[in-house]
C-alpha cells in the first residue's frame, strides 16, 4: 500500500479525505495544546539555559584570561621598568665613579688655585701713601712768611725743597708698588681661568646627574603606576606590546627574506656535497642540508646574543658566571665565523657551478646566443654575501625576543576578544531559541485557531450569562 | 622534561635513519630515433629535442638514445646511455659527452631498410627497468609506420606498465594524405598497444612545446 492510499479515508474522494484528516488533526492538536505548549516551552528553556550557561562559562573564562593577561602584562612591564631603572642607576654610578672619584683631587686642585689667588691678592694690596698730616705740616712750614728775613727764607726754602724731593720719592715708590701690584694681578688671571674651567666641569657633571635623576624620576613614576596596577599602566603596556609585536614581526619577515637568499646561495653547492638526486621524504637532501646550516647559524646567533646578555631568552645562559659566559661567547662566535667561511666557499662554488651550467646550456642551444660577460664582481659579491649573512642573521635574536614576549600579550588579548565574541554569540543564540519557542507556540495556536475561536466564544457566552445572573440577583 | 626531550630526539633520529625514503625520485628517459629512409631527414629535429632533454634532466636521472632500425631489440642500437652522477659538476661533464656522441651519430647516420619500432620499445622497457627510475618515459621520434623484416614476430602486447610513452613528431606520410584515416588508424593502434601493456600514451607533434614532454 502506497502512502497516498493510506491518507485516503474516503474512497474515491481524496479532497474529502484530506478535509476530514485536517479536521481530525486540528482536533488532536487542540486536545494536545497544553502539553504541546509545555513541551515547546521546556525545549526552548533547556536550550536557552544551556546556551546561557555556556555563554556564562565562556565569559568567565574570558574574564580569567583578561585577569591573567593583566597580571602577565604588569609583571613583564615591572620587570622591564626595573631593568631600565637599574640601567639608569648603573649609568649614574658610572658618572659618579668617573667624575666624583676624582673629587678629592679636584678639591685639592681648587684649594691650590684659591691659595695661589689669595697669596697673589695679599701681595697686590695697596702700599700706604705718605701720611697726609706730615705733608700738611711741612706745607704749612714752607708757606710761613719770611718777613724779609733771609735766614728764615732760606730755611723755609730748604724745607720746601726737601718736601718736594720727599714727595717725588714717595710718588715714585708708590708708582712702583702699583706696577708690581698690577703685575701680580695679571698673574692671577690664569688661575682665575683655570678655576672657572674646573667649576664649569663640575657644573656639567652636576647637570648630567640632574638630567639622569629626572629620567630616573620618570621611570620611577612609571614603575609606581605599574606597581599600583593602574588601568593607565595596563593600557600603556598593552599598546607598547602591540607596537613591539608588529615591529618585531616586520623585522622577522625581513630576516626570513635574508634567510631565503642565504638558502638560495648554498642550496645548489650543497648538492655537490650531499648529491643532487638524494631525497629525505619529498625534499632534496641538499635543500635540507642548506636549511640545517642556516638554522644552526640562527641558533648560534641566539646563543651569542644570550651570552652577550643582549637577549634573555635562555635563563640558563644568563645565569652563567662571567668566565663561562665569555667562553661561550668565543665558542659561538668561532662557530659562526667557521660557518660564515663555509658559506662564503659555498657561494664561490655556486658561482662556478652556475657558470658551468650556463656554458652547457649555451652548448646545447641550437641557436647562437650572446656570451655572458665574465666578471669577478658577482663572484666576490656572492662570497661577501655568504660571509655577511650568517652574522646578519645573528641579530634575529633581538626581534625574536620582542616577538615572543609581545606575542603573549597580543595573543592573550586576541583570545580574550574571541571568547567575548563567542560568549556574545551564545547569549544571542540562547535568546533567539527562547523567542523561537514563543513563536512556535503562537504558530501552534494559529494552526488550531477554529477550536480556539469556538472555545473563546463559548467562554464569553458563559461569562456573559454568569454576569447577567449576578446582576439579576443583585437587582432582586 | 629531560626524558621527554631525549625521547623526542630519539624519535627524530629513528625517523631520519630508520625509515629511509624508498621512493625513487629520479626519472629515466629512453628516446628512440627512427632512422628509416623516409624519416632520416627529421633527425636534426630529434637532435634539438635531445639537447633540450639534456638541459632539463637532473643529477641522478638516466637518459638513453637509441636508433630504430631493422632489428631494434638490441643494445647495439643504443647510441648513448648514461645515468647522471649525483654531483651537478660531474653531471654537466657527462651531458657534454652525451651530446658529443649524439652529434657524431647525427653526422654519420645511415638510413635503415626496415623499421622495428616494437623491438626498440621492448629494449627501452628493459633499460628503464634496470635503472630503477621512479618515472619512466619512452619517447618515440617516428612516423609510427612499422615495417618489419619478414619472419619477425612483434604482434604481442608490449609490457610498458608504469611507462609514459610519448610519440614525437608523428609526420603524415604521402599515403596519409590520400586517406587520412590511415594516419589516425596508425596512431590509434599504437595507443591501444601501449595502453593494453599498462602504459600511458601521448602524442606531441608541436615541437615548440617541448616542456610538456616530461610533464606528468
Amino acid at each position: 500500500m502506497s502512502l497516498p492510499e493510506i491518507l485516503i479515508i474516503w474512497p474515491g474522494s481524496p479532497v474529502l479525505s484530506l478535509i476530514i484528516e485536517f479536521v481530525i488533526a486540528i482536533l488532536l492538536l487542540y486536545l494536545a495544546r497544553g502539553p504541546a505548549h509545555k513541551a515547546i516551552y521546556s525545549l526552548s528553556a533547556i536550550i536557552h539555559s544551556g546556551l546561557r550557561l555556556m555563554a556564562r562559562s565562556v565569559l568567565l573564562g574570558e574574564k580569567r584570561l583578561v585577569e591573567r593577561n593583566r597580571e602577565v602584562i604588569l609583571a613583564t612591564g615591572a620587570r622591564a621598568a626595573e631593568r631600565l631603572i637599574e640601567r639608569e642607576f648603573y649609568r649614574v654610578d658610572a658618572v659618579v665613579k668617573r667624575d666624583m672619584s676624582g673629587y678629592p683631587a679636584l678639591q685639592h686642585k681648587l684649594g691650590d688655585q684659591i691659595a695661589h689667588i689669595d697669596e697673589d691678592y695679599r701681595e697686590s694690596t695697596e702700599v700706604p701713601v705718605p701720611s697726609p698730616d706730615w705733608v700738611k705740616a711741612v706745607d704749612t712750614l714752607a708757606k710761613l712768611p719770611s718777613k724779609g728775613d733771609s735766614w728764615i727764607a732760606n730755611i723755609l726754602g730748604e724745607i720746601h725743597k726737601t718736601a718736594q724731593a720727599q714727595y717725588k720719592n714717595t710718588m715714585e715708590e708708590y708708582r712702583k708698588a702699583v706696577s708690581v701690584r698690577h703685575s701680580l694681578l695679571e698673574k692671577m688671571m690664569p688661575y682665575w681661568r683655570r678655576l672657572s674651567q674646573t667649576l664649569d666641569q663640575v657644573d656639567k657633571t652636576i647637570i648630567g646627574l640632574h638630567e639622569r635623576s629626572k629620567v630616573i624620576d620618570n621611570r620611577m613614576a612609571e614603575y609606581e603606576e605599574i606597581r599600583n596596577q593602574s588601568d593607565k599602566a595596563v593600557r600603556m603596556l598593552t599598546s607598547s606590546a602591540m607596537t613591539q609585536f608588529f615591529i618585531a614581526a616586520l623585522v622577522l619577515l625581513i630576516a626570513i627574506g635574508g634567510a631565503v637568499i642565504n638558502f638560495n646561495l648554498i642550496a645548489l653547492p650543497m648538492s655537490e656535497m650531499v648529491g643532487g638526486g638524494s631525497y629525505i621524504g619529498n625534499f632534496k637532501t641538499s635543500n635540507i642540508a642548506a636549511l640545517v646550516i642556516i638554522l644552526v647559524e640562527v641558533a648560534m646567533g641566539l646563543y651569542l646574543m644570550e651570552s652577550l646578555r643582549i637577549t634573555h631568552l635562555f635563563p640558563v645562559i644568563g645565569h652563567m658566571d662571567d668566565k663561562m659566559r665569555t667562553r661561550m661567547i668565543w665558542v659561538t662566535f668561532s662557530i659562526l665565523l667557521i660557518l660564515a667561511g663555509v658559506e662564503s666557499a659555498l657561494a664561490f662554488m655556486r658561482d662556478r657551478i652556475a657558470a658551468d651550467m650556463q656554458a652547457l646550456r649555451h652548448a646545447l642551444a641550437t641557436v647562437e646566443t650572446a656570451q655572458p660577460v665574465s666578471s669577478w664582481i658577482p663572484t666576490v659579491g656572492q662570497m661577501v654575501m655568504g660571509f655577511i649573512l650568517p652574522f646578519a642573521l645573528t641579530f634575529v635574536a633581538i626581534p625574536l625576543e620582542s616577538f615572543v614576549q609581545s606575542s603573549r600579550t597580543v595573543f592573550g588579548s586576541a583570545v580574550a576578544g574571541l571568547l567575548r565574541l563567542i560568549g556574545f554569540g551564545l547569549r544571542l543564540l540562547g535568546n533567539m531559541v527562547r523567542y523561537i519557542g514563543e513563536f512556535l507556540v503562537n504558530i501552534y495556536d494559529l494552526l488550531i485557531f477554529p477550536p480556539l475561536w469556538l472555545e473563546n466564544l463559548i467562554r464569553n457566552k458563559e461569562q456573559h450569562t454568569e454576569v447577567s445572573d449576578i446582576i439579576v440577583k443583585e437587582e432582586v | 622534561m629531560k626524558k621527554l626531550i631525549a625521547l623526542g630526539l630519539l624519535s627524530l633520529l629513528l625517523l631520519v635513519s630508520g625509515c629511509p625514503d624508498t621512493t625513487s625520485h629520479s626519472q629515466g628517459v629512453y628516446m628512440l630515433l627512427d632512422s628509416s629512409g623516409t624519416y632520416k631527414k627529421e633527425i636534426k629535429r630529434a637532435q634539438a629535442i635531445i639537447n633540450y632533454l639534456l638541459g632539463t634532466l637532473q643529477p641522478g636521472d638516466s637518459f638513453a638514445v637509441a636508433r630504430i632500425d631493422s632489428a631494434s631489440f638490441s643494445e647495439k642500437d643504443i647510441i648513448a646511455k648514461m645515468t647522471f652522477d649525483r654531483r651537478p659538476s660531474m653531471t654537466n661533464q657527462q651531458k657534454r659527452l652525451f651530446k658529443q656522441k649524439v652529434d657524431e651519430f647525427v653526422a654519420k647516420v645511415k638510413g635503415s631498410a626496415y623499421t622495428d619500432i616494437t623491438g626498440g620499445v621492448l629494449q627501452a622497457v628493459e633499460y628503464l627497468n634496470e635503472t630503477g627510475a621512479g618515472r619512466k618515459h619512452i619517447l618515440i621520434f617516428s612516423d609510427l609506420k612499422e615495417d618489419l623484416v619478414k619472419g619477425q614476430v612483434r604482434d604481442f602486447p608490449i609490457p610498458v606498465s608504469e611507462c609514459k610513452v610519448v610519440a614525437l613528431n608523428v609526420t603524415k606520410l604521402r599515403t596519409d594524405n590520400i586517406d587520412p584515416r590511415e594516419y589516425y588508424k596508425r596512431v590509434d593502434q599504437w595507443k591501444e598497444r601501449v595502453e593494453a601493456g599498462g602504459g600511458h600514451w601521448r602524442v606531441i607533434n608541436d615541437l615548440e612545446r617541448l616542456e610538456s614532454i616530461l610533464a606528468d
